[in-house]
């Protein structure tokens, strides 16, 4: 591992973004009008604002960096740059860090901005506004992480946008947003408590009410862990070698 | 000397089919070799095993004294794939800034590599806006950072205009006389008079491999061209008895 060269692949990762403003200005754009939408939505019941709002800041990010990191990987794949890179003294460990580092960069803008937005003017209320912000981090890079797993089993970039509704949907669904998850039917219980955003979700959720207690810090344990393991497998999938 | 390649009995298969049938070949050092041969002739798979990206079925693939792919070896050979493998969303410079940055080599590097594929003037044009010519001397630009001991290029001449071609042959003589060792391949057959060695490969096999002069001699042939097509006839002759 060299530190010299992830960070060198973060500020790469980072020019190629600085060159693309259209997507700088979706990526900070689309949550912000999202977060407005939920709260006009909600107009007549500011308390369903107040619950959603802080999951909903905090998985943006996720959903972003997912898609972003499948499409990026994807097209390092295809167009000869990983396998350019992998001839070269750089560690595939280095290559993951510089993006989760470019990545988490982008997210902790993002998550700030909808942060402003949020508390400032659509006045949402917690206390742990940093926790917030940190969380969405966190699930950037475990957006990230599982964005770029899944990018290994993507050939075509038609694959990898559809492993958004595939990946990430029913995560969503089932993670407890929708519908509080011990309302759920048995089965959709035992899927959800093997999907990382559940975690991601219940982490969140807990902030927003205030109650920051051991099953908090388990659910932060298991987004880390998940996000660690899925770097891993990542890693695997980028062989130096291929057929 | 020992050679800086020695291929030995090198089998590998792609998509269920063998693309190279046993391959022997050796690669003096400090010397342009031209890998030549046609379109599908297993050329970029070759390569490949050499700069270890291919999963090779048997054989072996030995490189500065080292087997193909060790990890010291990441440092000291520069690969060209045939594809410009550069990030199009970045420009010349910020390309080369950061393959140096993984390569370990700073910015002089990147001036002098700009410098030696003519590159100078569009430092700051995104990739996108380059030409195919420039993309492929961009790419090879990256091959050369750290200044390696040898240079795999993959059709690096591809497209380019005569005036480029021969300066950049230019620059190759020049690294090879700085102690480089060459592996340059083309599908053009007259760029085979510019090479010390050659290594003719047809159908995933090596067909002939030789000096310029020698495979004239060998073929009583003229020019380089026609002892391609002799080499071939007399291989198919050889094949059919």
């Amino acid at each position: 591992m060299s530190p010299g060269r992830s960070w060198a692949t973060a500020l790469r990762v980072l020019r190629q973004l600085r060159h693309d403003p259209r997507t700088i200005a979706l990526l900070l754009a689309v949550p912000c009008v999202l977060q407005v939408l939920v709260h006009e939505l909600f107009a007549g019941r500011p308390q369903v604002f107040q619950s959603l709002g802080v999951p909903l800041l905090g998985l943006f990010p996720f959903v972003a960096m997912f898609i972003v990191t499948s499409i990026t990987m994807l097209r390092e794949r295809t167009s000869g740059t990983l396998e350019r890179l992998l001839t070269t003294p750089i560690g595939r460990g280095d290559l993951l860090v510089g993006y989760g580092i470019a990545f988490a960069f982008v997210a902790a803008a993002q998550a700030s901005l909808v942060s402003v937005l949020s508390f400032g003017l659509l006045g949402l209320e917690s206390d742990y506004r940093l926790a917030v912000v940190a969380l969405a981090i966190a699930n950037a890079v475990l957006g990230m992480a599982l964005g770029l797993f899944a990018s290994a089993f993507a050939r075509t970039e038609f694959q990898a946008v559809q492993f958004m509704p595939a990946f990430v949907l029913p995560q969503i669904l089932l993670c407890g947003l929708l519908v509080p998850r011990d309302e759920m039917a048995g089965w959709l219980q035992a899927l959800s408590a093997v999907m990382p955003l559940t975690y991601a979700y219940d982490a969140l959720a807990r902030v927003s009410r205030g109650a920051v207690d051991a099953r908090f810090w388990l659910d932060v344990v298991v987004v880390a862990g998940v996000t660690v393991l899925a770097l891993a497998l990542g890693a695997l999938t980028l062989k130096r070698r291929t057929p | 000397m020992d050679p800086a390649i020695s291929v030995r009995g090198l089998h590998v298969v792609r998509g269920g089919r063998e693309v190279l049938h046993g391959i022997d070949v050796d690669l003096a050092a400090g010397r342009i070799t031209g890998l030549l041969g046609p379109s599908g002739s297993g050329k970029t798979t070759l390569m490949r095993a050499i700069v270890g990206a291919q999963v090779v079925e048997s054989g072996d693939v030995t490189v500065l004294g080292l087997p193909a792919g060790s990890p010291v070896l990441r440092s000291r050979v520069g690969y060209q794939t045939q594809a410009p493998s550069v990030y199009p969303d970045l420009t010349v410079t910020e390309n080369l800034g950061y393959f140096a940055a993984i390569l370990g080599s700073g910015s002089a590097q990147v001036v002098d590599a700009i410098a030696t594929v003519g590159l100078g003037g569009l430092e700051r044009q995104l990739a996108s806006t380059l030409s195919g010519g420039e993309l492929a001397r961009l790419s090879l630009a990256a091959a050369l950072l750290n200044g390696p001991e040898l240079l795999v290029l993959d059709e690096p001449t591809v497209g380019l205009d005569p005036v480029l071609r021969r300066d950049l042959w230019e620059t190759f003589h020049r690294l090879a006389a700085d102690g480089a060792t060459l592996l340059v391949s083309s599908h053009v057959m007259d760029e085979a008079d510019r090479c010390d060695d050659l290594v003719l490969i047809r159908e995933g096999a090596v067909l002939a491999s030789g000096t310029p002069a020698e495979l004239l001699e060998q073929t009583g042939a003229r020019e380089l061209g026609a002892a391609f097509l002799a080499l071939v006839d007399g291989a198919e002759r050889g094949g059919s008895r």
